[in-house]
């Protein structure tokens, strides 16, 4: 059931008043001194807020119905709404374990916090877009400050580095997928997803060159912001150069984003071509793996190996659309869900190993974790066996569940490839287990770290385990949010 | 005789100069002509709008890109220090690369595009009457149809302000002021170390 | 073709009806300028040529023909020459739209306030290209100086015109001044005060002038963005200047005064006495009185430092528009004022 008003101005309300937000925390922090704390508690309560706000408005104001509004640009439907807090929470826990790190650094923190909201903001706006045009500006509200929080190190040139590079190379992307969009709205003539679908369904017979050019290109383009291969060449650099709280910030609640851009552009809009995007996603995902799994082998570094994993998964993600039932799209969601968690825990790990004046980005760093900090180690270890896809926890069901969609469209050989590199993978994760437990310490100095912090990387490593032990609590959110 | 048809003349003007200009853009080794005939590329462009009538985007066109961006752009251009030689050294050694992706790029838009979609048919150039308010008209649609859309590009400016404004602020900085408090609070032991050194034969 | 060519002749008539007495106003304000300062700092001022130094307006144009054109030889040879073009052309275009009296116009355009706005921000292409092909540092630093001042206020003047055009609902500038009719307390510099000093203080600031004549400069950096030019080269920015100077004169007497309007209409008795006046005398006046607080602001202010000039703008122009821009939109949504 379809409500839509031109001027409705519910189901946008969460955005409204994290906008609102954002701009009182800009001020407020023209009045604050620069180390005061006011600014980071007024930006998590800001999006707590939000997040009521979201369930609020969906379940309450909405009714829990779909509800479209601004002539259909805007979507509000349980997906946008799963998306968003769960979009929302990741923010949440990155702002708290980057909260010490960007204090002991050279950055602006207040700004941080501003443009981590603003960047929320374009997360939740992509995630309801129902339009071309909301979508592209979506896409540029969250990246955008995203490229200034990976160069915010001033003292670092290696972080102004990569927030160059991650700028430009997003710019090619924006553009390709700007240039795919034109074409699609030269065919269509709309710029909303329900009038595009309904003219490809009918144009689709007479198989116009132009919607594959179009389909191309905006693909293209969201392979950029996904970070897969063959478009994934920024990805080591950005999360590597960038201060690591930036780098948890880009790899973790993005995904989520360009995760409803691609679900809605390719399953909503461009349904009548399935078939062709379905042949390009194969290649996509497979290479993906490929590249993603094997470079992480020798990579050295935390940081450069967490972003080969992240090609690696974001492969595997798109397993679930290349399935193309509603059984593998609730995969893909459910993995793109518990990937945004494992990283923000495996990012918060690291984090909070950093201390003033020492950069936490070698493997070796991480020897001996398990005598320096138990606990610690602990949930490095749930987040490395998750990612590496070891039961019970939510890695391993995340990936039965692609498997199980794939096996059901009788795509074994893809089946067969997932599993092996799931294999390749499997190795390096262990490595870092290795280093944690069986290896001697290169400092005794004990991990020290806030008690508010530690009690969010407590819920969130535990929130892997439990996850995977009862993973019903959001299998069934994904299925209905896939389901309408 | 037949009255020219103007409008058509202009066209074939505009367009021509539009696309000289612009691979000029590329092709002009020294940055600040690069930019000037961007300029003048966005001037051809404004001629191209309004002949389609729309005389409000080109003129918005003139006096917020040409007017307002490309000043600050030409601005910074001309204060960088660029190396022709380096410059012109990447130049050959991407140009396969740059021509393989041209070639591609090029093919397909040709594939794609069949020739119907250039016939003049497709292309009527519209024709409003003078009491038409173009200014008017999209005020109308941007602020109901689009209005999500227009205050979602409003928050990315912002965003683009306050993101420029943290990168390189460096904290206020008080100038060459005195401050009268830190000159009388200053003590000689501040300022003044006297070190104990053998004398020396010059 | 031929009623073409017919059209082509007629408009070209138009504009040379235009623009040969803005020329010899120019050429008049030079001399106008040198004595009201003079006046006013208690000199003579030009008295050697014709009577009361009436000719030397001329002598000077003479002066500027016979001189040697010189190029330096680092200099980008054309964009060197098409610089001082590039500054005079936009300030000559602009004068299209600009109506004199109620029929007396070159093109009646529905926009016609963002024409003249564009062709005022063309105008610093001039002085950047001047300053920067010139190849030397002192005209390079004027035309960086004027470039920030100049992209800077055009902010604030933009939204004084949006304040203009949200009080009667057209960018059509005959029906700006159209709907001032009706008296003088009609006339929007009243409701509008703070958006016409902010007009003026951005217009001066547009045109180069005193005091924001920081992109000139003559005593630290010789003469700014036409250091290296000589002969009728500097003549021609001299002619775009004070061109300029007259436009904007005139846009501030079509936006804000009331264009040709009487300031008597609407007044009994005085109405009537002067009703004899043409209409385009008005619009003279006005201008005449625009271009003479030009004189008077530069024989009275010091010139302004760089980073003066940026506070103001920003700081001090630009919030007062804008607020002011938002009583207005409330005041005519709510239908208070500008019926």
């Amino acid at each position: 059931m379809t409500v839509d008003t031109l001027m409705n101005f519910v189901p946008i309300t969460p955005e409204l008043f994290l906008l609102v937000m954002a701009c009182t925390t800009l001020l407020l922090a023209a009045f604050v001194r620069p180390n005061s704390q006011a600014c980071y508690f007024l930006s998590q309560l800001s999006l707590i807020l939000t997040a009521v706000l979201v369930v609020h408005t969906f379940f309450v104001s909405d009714q829990g119905m779909t509800v479209t509004a601004f002539h259909d640009m805007f979507v509000f439907d349980y997906l946008a709404m799963l998306l968003k807090v769960t979009a929302i929470v990741v923010v949440f826990f990155s702002l708290l374990y980057s909260r010490s790190y960007n204090a002991d650094r050279p950055m602006s923190q207040h700004e941080y916090h501003v443009l981590a909201l603003l960047s929320t903001l374009g997360m939740m706006l992509l995630i309801s877009a129902h339009g071309l045009l909301t979508m592209y500006l979506g896409l540029e509200l969250f990246s955008l400050p995203l490229y200034a929080m990976v160069a915010m190190r001033r003292d670092s040139f290696r972080s102004v580095e990569a927030g160059m590079k991650y700028f430009v190379i997003s710019a090619v992307g924006s553009g390709l997928l700007l240039y795919g969009f034109s074409f699609l709205f030269g065919v269509t003539g709309s710029l909303t997803l329900t009038d595009i679908a309904h003219h490809i369904a009918g144009a689709y017979a007479s198989h116009d060159a132009l919607l594959l050019i179009a389909l191309v290109f905006s693909v293209a383009g969201i392979a950029f912001k996904l970070g897969v291969v063959p478009f994934q060449m920024w990805v080591p650099d950005v999360y590597d150069g960038a201060p690591t709280s930036a780098t948890l910030f880009v790899a973790a609640a993005p995904k989520l984003a360009a995760f409803a851009l691609m679900f809605r552009l390719l399953t909503h809009a461009m349904s009548a071509l399935q078939a062709e995007w379905q042949v390009l996603l194969i290649v996509i995902a497979v290479l993906s793996m490929l590249l993603g799994n094997f470079s992480a082998l020798v990579q050295t570094s935390i940081k450069r190996l967490f972003a080969y994993s992240s090609i690696a998964h974001m492969g595997y993600m798109l397993l679930g659309l290349i399935a193309g039932t509603s059984l593998g799209y609730t995969a893909a969601l459910f993995y793109v869900i518990s990937y945004a968690i494992m990283t923000a825990a495996g990012f918060g790990v690291i984090l909070l190993m950093n201390r003033q004046g020492v950069d936490i980005n070698e493997l070796d760093d991480l020897k001996g974790l398990s005598t320096r900090s138990p606990w610690l180690a602990f949930i490095m270890l749930l987040v490395m066996f998750s990612m590496a896809g070891v039961p019970p926890l939510l890695g391993f069901i995340a990936k039965v569940q692609l498997l199980e969609a794939l096996v059901q469209v009788h795509l074994i050989w893809l089946v067969v490839v997932t599993l092996l590199m799931s294999v390749v993978g499997v190795f390096y994760y262990l490595r870092i287990v290795q280093r944690m437990y069986f290896e001697e310490p290169v400092t005794e100095e004990k991990i020290h770290y806030r008690l508010d912090t530690g009690v969010g990387i407590s819920l969130n490593g535990l929130l892997m385990l439990f996850l995977g032990i009862f993973p019903d609590a959001l299998y069934v959110l994904a299925t209905h949010a896939i389901s309408g | 005789m037949a009255p020219l048809p103007i409008p058509d003349i202009l066209f074939v003007i505009a367009s021509v100069a539009l696309i000289t200009s612009a691979v000029l853009v590329v092709t002009i080794r020294n940055p600040v002509r690069s930019v000037l005939s961007l300029v003048l590329c966005f001037l051809f462009t404004t001629i191209l709008w309004l002949l389609l009538q729309a005389e409000f985007l080109s003129l918005v066109l003139i006096f917020v890109y040409i007017g307002a961006v490309m000043t600050l752009f030409m601005f910074v251009v001309m204060m960088m220090h660029v190396d022709k030689r380096m410059l012109s050294e990447k130049f050959v050694s991407y140009l396969p690369l740059g021509v393989g992706l041209l070639v591609v790029f090029v093919g397909l838009i040709v594939y794609a595009l069949h020739h119907h979609n250039f016939t003049k048919a497709a292309y009527v150039m519209p024709h409003f009457p003078a009491n038409y308010h173009n200014t008017e008209s999209l005020g109308a649609v941007l602020y109901t149809h689009y209005v999500l859309a227009f205050e979602m590009a409003s928050v990315i400016l912002l965003v683009a302000l306050l993101a420029a404004i943290s990168l390189v602020f460096q904290g206020r900085q008080s100038g060459k002021s005195q401050c009268v408090d830190k000159q009388i609070q200053a003590k000689k032991k501040d300022r003044l170390v006297v070190i104990d050194m053998k004398s020396e034969a010059p | 073709m031929l009623d073409q060519c017919f059209a082509l002749l007629w408009i070209i008539g138009k504009i040379i009806c235009v623009l040969v007495p803005v020329i010899v106003c120019v050429a008049l304000l030079t001399l106008l300028e040198r004595k009201v300062i003079g006046a006013m700092q208690v000199r003579v001022g030009p008295n050697r040529n014709g009577i009361a130094g009436s000719l030397q307006p001329i002598c000077d144009v003479l002066k500027l023909l016979a001189k040697e054109l010189i190029i330096p030889s680092k200099a980008s040879r054309y964009l060197f020459i098409i610089a001082p073009v590039l500054a005079l052309a936009p300030a000559l275009a602009a004068w299209a739209v600009i109506p004199f009296t109620n029929d007396w116009v070159i093109a009646n355009v529905n926009a016609g306030i963002l024409v003249v706005f564009a062709m005022t921000s063309l105008g610093i292409y001039g002085i950047i290209i001047a300053g920067w092909s010139s190849n030397s540092k002192y005209a390079f630093l004027g035309a960086l100086r004027s470039v920030a001042q100049v992209v800077s206020y055009e902010i604030a003047m933009g939204f004084t015109f949006v304040g203009v055009l949200l009080a009667a609902g057209s960018m059509n500038l005959r029906e700006i001044v159209l709907h001032q009719s009706g008296g003088i307390w009609h006339w929007y510099f009243l409701p509008l005060f703070p958006l016409f000093v902010v007009y003026w203080i951005s217009a001066v600031a547009e045109t180069n002038r005193a005091p924001f004549d920081i992109a000139e400069g003559e005593s630290e950096i010789v003469a700014g963005f036409h250091v290296e030019y000589s002969g009728i080269m500097f003549g021609i920015f001299f002619l775009a200047e004070y061109a300029n100077m007259i436009l904007v004169s005139a846009l501030a007497a079509l936006l804000f005064m009331g264009g040709w309007l009487s300031p008597f209409a609407g007044i009994p008795y005085l109405d009537h006495w002067f009703s004899w006046v043409p209409s385009v005398l008005w619009l003279v006046l006005k201008m005449s009185f625009f271009i003479f607080l030009y004189f008077w602001m530069r024989a009275t202010f010091p010139r302004y430092r760089y980073d003066q000039i940026m506070q103001l703008g920003w700081k001090c122009l630009i919030p007062v528009a804008l607020v002011w821009i938002v009583l207005v939109a409330v005041a005519v949504q709510m239908g208070w004022i500008f019926h």
